[in-house]
């Protein structure tokens, strides 16, 4: 194997490490913060099934970023979608045995990449160009689209340009790295800049804004039923606090007169 | 605070920023000052990069910033309908006031006023014999006004409704026309309902400061007067974060609702009707006994007015009524239909979930904030324009103390009559038909001279 290969293998497991440890710690963190209190926002649903339908509008259809501002809709939306088509379609590198006829059906998914693309840009463009969007924008942000564009871009150099690389080299690295029977790595500069870019897309994952993949499934104000006047909405956080602090208050109001204690 | 991708979704949406131009009112860039503070030193990329994902230090600038754009928010949750990640600014700005409040730089303003609900029962001050009179001369007003003795009960055991309003309904203008609704509902319905002294408030500005313990606090009052007065039915009047606090926070933090599992809740659950929801919203109440045909209503009596809604923030995005998808906005607007003949509604995207809030919520209704709170009410006022331009509207309706308050102070800024925003309840209170007492001519007589005869006796016993 040669050097270019050792290092990108090596890296390969070390961002997955980052990714999946960083993630589960955040997701840990989401699970244990105490959601206190009944907040979901109107228009809410009064059942557990109408929390899921609208959890899923939420995440397929960008419900709420649609009513309000259908530029950046379009374009966040545009970009998910492609992203998700394309990253589906990859799915055929890292497959172990003959691709199964469904992915004869996904090759088309491959011009999902200009919806990503131009979703990318469009996003960038309103950062750059809206005002009020330039001023609530960190370099990071910036940073952010930069590097799908990178991710973006060097991929559909590779399948739209001549500038190929050699696919099934590619099949066997990936899937190599699934069975730990590592090989070499096609060393096109157009493909090392992809994976590179996108290990350090899992890297960053755990500790900047993408976690807003899994935080939108523990928003309390869309993942809430409707129902605080039938059932009792007590977390564990919330008794504890009432025994705790309990004492404490009526020290500082110097009086006793409330129930319950 | 890690899932904000900076969208910019939220940037136009906040009535504060819409009247102030500030780009620090933009519900991110006000997320953003607590946001950069949690990143700087709870978050590995603000540790250690901070330039580069914004994040700062907290410092007295910092603080400062938060002191006063904090209080610019009205936690209304105008944003948070439209962020995709539902991120709640009102949470967040609760959350810094508890900091403030924390580190000695609390607002006077929501800390006088909680002091005042924590030891006297109601944010007036008020105590149990200057609210007696008050609903005494409440009721001899409204028995010389309509010749009907409404009564305004106060501390009575074994009645059946406790009523728990915001004490503004005891003074002001004007409130107190939509507690003379109220009581004239309760009294064609023959409910024996009473009010309480211990507990005589319905708004709790625990929620503003984002204390916990304080906001249960203020509430548990309401679960000892229901207890005492061993009431069957609690009902909450006219308030919008009263209203949010009831009905989606009392059972949480006092009992006040149905379907506990557990000794504090069961106790007090057993003593309530579970027949009817807890609490119950007056407006549910009313609507309820409309539905039923039990109130009669001459609505020619509101024909002088054309007549809008303003749906309340807290109400609107935080609660339900009804018991039906989004009841919160569907009852309020039958009660004024069934009153009143000539209704419209103002522009969609200014009402219902996406309702402006009148600019004064959240605890900032202080004249110290007037400034704030003229530019905040700006684009409720210029919906009211196009309404007033386009259908001659002349009534505002609100069922929340707070835009009663503000909107009678704000609306001469923007050229309107203050007298013109009304108590829904006013309105029900002006057109219900209610029941004269009959008497017939030879009772009155015997009452004379019953009354005759009484008067000569004293006078002989002189």
């Amino acid at each position: 194997m040669s050097v270019v290969s050792i290092f990108f293998t090596a890296l390969f497991y070390i961002s997955l490490i980052i990714f999946l440890v960083g993630m589960a710690r955040k997701i840990y963190q989401y699970w244990i913060t105490p959601a206190p209190l009944k907040i979901p926002t109107a228009p809410t649903p009064l059942t557990q099934t109408g929390v899921v339908m609208r959890l899923a509008r939420e995440v397929v259809l960008f419900e709420s970023l649609f009513k309000s501002n259908k530029w950046t809709w379009l374009f966040g939306w545009l970009f998910h979608i492609g992203l998700a088509l394309v990253l589906v379609r990859h799915l055929r590198y890292f497959w172990l045995d003959d691709l199964p006829e469904i992915f004869l059906f996904m090759q088309p998914f491959k011009y999902a990449a200009f919806a990503m693309v131009i979703g990318l840009f469009g996003l960038m463009g309103r950062r750059i160009f809206v005002e009020r969007i330039r001023y609530i924008s960190a370099p990071s942000d910036y940073m952010m689209l930069v590097l799908l564009l990178t991710i973006g871009v060097s991929g559909m150099i590779m399948t739209f340009t001549s500038n190929h690389t050699d696919v099934i080299m590619v099949k066997e690295f990936a899937s190599g790295l699934v069975t730990f029977n590592w090989v070499n790595l096609p060393t096109e500069v157009h493909f090392l800049l992809h994976v590179l870019m996108v290990f350090v897309l899992m890297v960053i994952f755990p500790i900047s804004k993408l976690l807003h993949v899994p935080g939108i499934f523990f928003s309390p104000t869309r993942n809430q039923v409707d129902d605080s006047r039938k059932k009792r909405h007590i977390s564990p956080w919330a008794l504890k606090q009432e025994q705790d602090h309990e004492m404490k208050l009526n020290q500082i109001l110097g009086q006793d007169d409330s129930e319950g204690k | 605070m890690d899932a904000c991708v900076k969208c910019g979704a939220c940037t136009d949406k906040c009535h504060y920023f819409l009247g102030s131009s500030d780009p620090k009112n933009m519900p991110v860039a006000r997320q953003d000052l607590f946001r950069s503070v949690y990143r700087r030193h709870f978050t590995f990329a603000g540790k250690y990069f901070p330039k580069l994902v914004g994040a700062k230090d907290l410092n007295d600038e910092m603080l400062d910033d938060w002191y006063n754009y904090f209080h610019q928010c009205s936690q209304c949750r105008r944003c948070s309908v439209f962020c995709p990640y539902g991120i709640d600014t009102a949470e967040i700005s609760m959350a810094a006031r508890e900091v403030l409040d924390t580190v000695g730089i609390g607002q006077k303003y929501c800390n006088q006023i909680l002091g005042k609900a924590i030891t006297i029962g109601n944010n007036l001050g008020l105590p149990e014999p200057a609210l007696r009179d008050t609903l005494l001369d409440l009721e001899e007003e409204i028995e010389e006004e309509t010749g009907v003795a409404v009564k305004y009960p106060l501390d009575q055991k074994g009645s059946e409704i406790l009523l728990i309003t915001p004490s503004a309904d005891f003074f002001a203008e004007p409130h107190i026309d939509g507690l003379i609704g109220y009581g004239k509902v309760f009294h064609q319905d023959g409910v024996r309902w009473t009010m309480s002294s211990y507990a005589a408030e319905g708004a709790n500005f625990g929620m503003f400061i984002g204390s916990y313990d304080i906001m249960r606090k203020a509430a548990l009052r309401i679960r000892k007067a229901a207890l005492d007065l061993e009431v069957s039915r609690v009902m909450v009047g006219e308030c919008g974060h009263a209203w949010r606090v009831a009905y989606s926070f009392w059972n949480t933090l006092t009992g006040v609702g149905a379907g506990a599992s557990d000794e504090f809740g069961i106790k007090l659950q057993k003593q309530l009707d579970s027949r009817y929801p807890q609490p119950q919203h007056i407006i549910e109440y009313t609507y309820d006994l409309i539905q039923r045909g039990k109130l009669e209503f001459d609505k020619s009596k509101n024909d002088h007015r054309v007549v809008t809604f303003h749906d309340s923030c807290n109400v609107a995005r935080a609660t339900n009524m009804g018991g039906i998808p989004n009841g919160q906005f569907i009852l309020p607007r039958e009660v004024i239909k069934a009153v009143c003949n000539n209704y419209v509604d103002m522009e969609r995207s200014t009402i219902m979930e996406s309702t402006f809030c009148c600019g004064g919520g959240g605890g900032i209704l202080t004249d110290d904030l007037m400034e704030i709170r003229i530019k905040g009410a700006m684009p409720r006022m210029q919906a009211l324009k196009e309404v007033e331009k386009s259908n001659a509207v002349d009534t505002l309706v609100a069922i929340c103390a707070i835009c009663k308050s503000q909107f009678s102070k704000v609306l001469p800024k923007f050229n309107f009559e203050p007298d013109m925003i009304v108590s829904a309840h006013q309105l029900v209170s002006e057109a219900i038909i209610m029941d004269k007492p009959e008497i017939s001519d030879s009772e009155i007589e015997a009452d004379t001279a019953k009354i005759k005869e009484e008067t000569k006796e004293t006078e002989t016993s002189k």
